[in-house]
């Protein structure tokens, strides 16, 4: 009786003691595009500093911006990329981060610091880069694709997958039309808007993440893509093949930063690190399929992946594209009209 | 003692009901403004800009299509009640459950599985292939979205009018059949009249989560196809203006509304509040 009686109430302070562990469990607040990382990754930043990720994902830069921006959140670390880094830093949205505390930030190769979003490169710390391309399937396209025009021809009527994502659908449409994907000029961008609301019978769907199911399953025959899932879904079907228009089209940065919201600045810092470190960055990149500005990360890289064109391309074909700038005041001509795109029957 | 237990209720609804429909209107009626002292200025430029023809097609789209999706479930679910209501005890409790048991999946997972059903590759489409016949155009257009209402809004339609015919008073009828009603006199004259109000709710029931949906118009629709409730989801979730957001929202509860108001005209007022609610 007695001896049960002190395993009980060993039992009770065995529990005490476990839930305060759970109560006292710091809370990191990651905030990523959707299929952006390999989630063992952040199982492993758990176990390392004994702190709990709170994960959650956006399927455009403009949903996180008005998430981050209306308040209420808490994120610790969001992953936008150039334009929108360049926004959030012009409207005092992000922390400046202590490269001191980024040990790993030697890591990431030079031409991906001080880029024209984050000159001295005080806000951010680089996490993946890439292309937006076509991504076609060789089956159902017997031509040669090189150029925006074929998302616009009638034979593919209902073939083809846009991406739902304002700023991604108007680069196109500019770059067709052989304007800049940063014009500030309303007639262009006008122009650009008829061009997709012509292009809009032919549409199959406007899509996100799903977009890429639907290409591995042959429900559309082109689309719009990112390069890292170009990557990744080519291997999924290898009937698929990417290609980034002669004419040019959009080169990106996705940064990690640490927004306003956060509370806990110190350990996102050490996120952001934890990221950065070459064998976490490899895991990561070889997972995801995109591009890492990680140099240590590259040397370790599977060859195959190192020296694949859709992932690391050459100069010459990157030579026509631009990164985007963030258009300041003129954004708002950008969301009238894309609302007049979309509202379109 | 009526009034204590009430306090409750006015709190949540002052906090959850109407402050924020007062937001909702205080957005709507202004425009950002750099110059005045709380940011905004009042404007009627929300609603002059909802009335270019652009938009308006979009309202009305959105309002014929929850017309036809709740048309076609008011068709397939009145049958479907009376079947219900006739059978025994026994056979209806299990018939109502498979007609809840869906309710209990998470909404959008249902109307995902709808897009591996009708899709080019999709269900569908392979059995078509393996019998031979040509593939169809199932998934984003009109047909794939009034399907997506009728078959998540179709219990909304079948329970009250189903609850109505079951509450039905049986001597009625057979008063009716004694001085020789024929079924259809009995139908047209009595047992439909009487089971008004259930179709009533279930009408409004229907239509209201029908024109106001986005999530099926941008599933099924595959996003180049937009309703009303997909423009204001935009203006909130990513153009970030969430005036001209809430001034589509209010004119929405406009068009609610005035259906209502249509509804409540032809509802019986003594037999108020027989259906769900």
């Amino acid at each position: 009786m007695k001896k049960s009686f002190i395993v009980l109430i060993f039992i009770l302070f065995l529990i005490t003691i476990m839930t305060g562990c759970g109560e006292e469990k710091a809370q990191l607040y990651v905030y990523n595009w959707g299929d952006y990382i390999d989630e063992d990754v952040l199982d492993e930043f758990e176990e390392e500093y004994n702190v709990e990720v709170v994960y959650e994902t956006y399927p455009t830069n403009e949903e996180m911006y008005v998430k981050i921006n209306q308040g209420g959140t808490k994120y610790d670390v969001a992953i936008p990329s150039d334009y929108m880094i360049e926004k959030m830093i012009k409207e005092d949205l992000l922390h400046k981060i202590d490269m001191n505390n980024i040990e790993n930030y030697d890591n990431v190769a030079d031409r991906f610091k001080n880029l024209d979003f984050d000159p001295d490169n005080e806000y951010s710390v680089p996490y993946m880069w890439g292309t937006v391309g076509i991504l076609y399937n060789e089956k159902m396209v017997d031509e040669e694709v090189n150029s925006w025009n074929i998302l616009w021809d009638e034979e593919y009527d209902d073939e083809i997958l846009m991406l739902d994502s304002q700023r991604d659908s108007f680069a196109i449409a500019l770059k067709k039309l052989g304007y800049s994907i940063n014009t500030n000029n309303e007639e262009e961008l006008e122009e650009a808007k008829d061009e997709l609301i012509k292009q809009k019978d032919l549409v199959l769907a406007y899509v996100g993440d799903e977009g890429k199911d639907m290409m591995v399953r042959e429900e559309a025959a082109l689309s719009v893509a990112w390069s890292g899932d170009a990557t990744y879904l080519m291997e999924e079907n290898e009937n698929l093949n990417y290609v980034i228009p002669k004419k040019g089209s959009n080169l990106w940065y996705d940064n990690m930063v640490i927004p306003k919201t956060s509370e806990n600045k110190e350990l996102a810092e050490k996120f952001i690190d934890f990221m950065t470190r070459p064998d976490i960055a490899l895991k990561n990149t070889e997972y995801i399929g995109y591009s890492t500005p990680n140099k240590k990360a590259m040397e370790e890289l599977d060859e195959e992946l190192r020296n694949n064109s859709v992932a690391y391309p050459s100069e010459e074909e990157v030579i026509n594209s631009e990164v985007f700038l963030d258009p300041g005041e003129f954004l708002k001509v950008y969301d009238r009209l894309w609302t007049e795109v979309k509202a379109h029957q | 003692m009526k009034k204590f237990t009430s306090y409750p209720y006015i709190i949540w609804s002052v906090i959850f009901i109407i402050f924020p429909l007062l937001l909702v209107l205080l957005y709507g009626i202004t425009i950002p403004s750099k110059t005045s002292f709380f940011g905004f200025k009042l404007s009627i430029e929300n609603f002059q800009r909802f009335c270019e023809p652009i938009y308006l097609r979009v309202l009305w789209k959105s309002v014929w299509l929850a017309i036809l999706s709740t048309l076609i479930c008011l068709i397939i679910g009145y049958p479907f009640s009376m079947i219900l209501a006739k059978s025994s005890l026994k056979r209806r409790n299990k018939f109502v459950l498979l007609i809840v048991i869906p309710m209990w999946m998470n909404f959008l997972l249902r109307t995902y599985s709808w897009m591996t059903i009708l899709g080019k590759n999709g269900i569908i489409n392979n059995f078509l292939r393996i019998i031979g016949l040509p593939a169809l155009d199932l998934l984003y257009n009109d047909g794939a979205v009034i399907l997506g209402m009728v078959y998540n809004f179709l219990p909304f339609m079948i329970l009250p009018i189903y609850t109505v015919l079951t509450k039905m008073n049986r001597n009625i009828l057979e008063v009716a059949e004694d001085l020789g009603a024929n079924r259809f006199v009995i139908f047209s004259k009595i047992v439909f009249p009487l089971s008004l109000p259930g179709v009533i709710s279930g009408i409004t029931m229907v239509f209201m989560p029908a024109v106001s949906t986005f999530v099926i118009s941008k599933l099924l629709g595959g996003g180049q196809y937009w309703l009303i409730g997909n423009l204001v989801e935009e203006q909130f979730l990513r153009i970030n203006d969430w005036h001209f957001g809430s001034a589509i929202a209010l004119i929405l509860m406009i068009v609610i509304l005035f259906a209502m108001a249509i509804m409540n005209k032809y509802e019986d007022k003594e037999d108020r509040g027989v259906g769900l609610w």
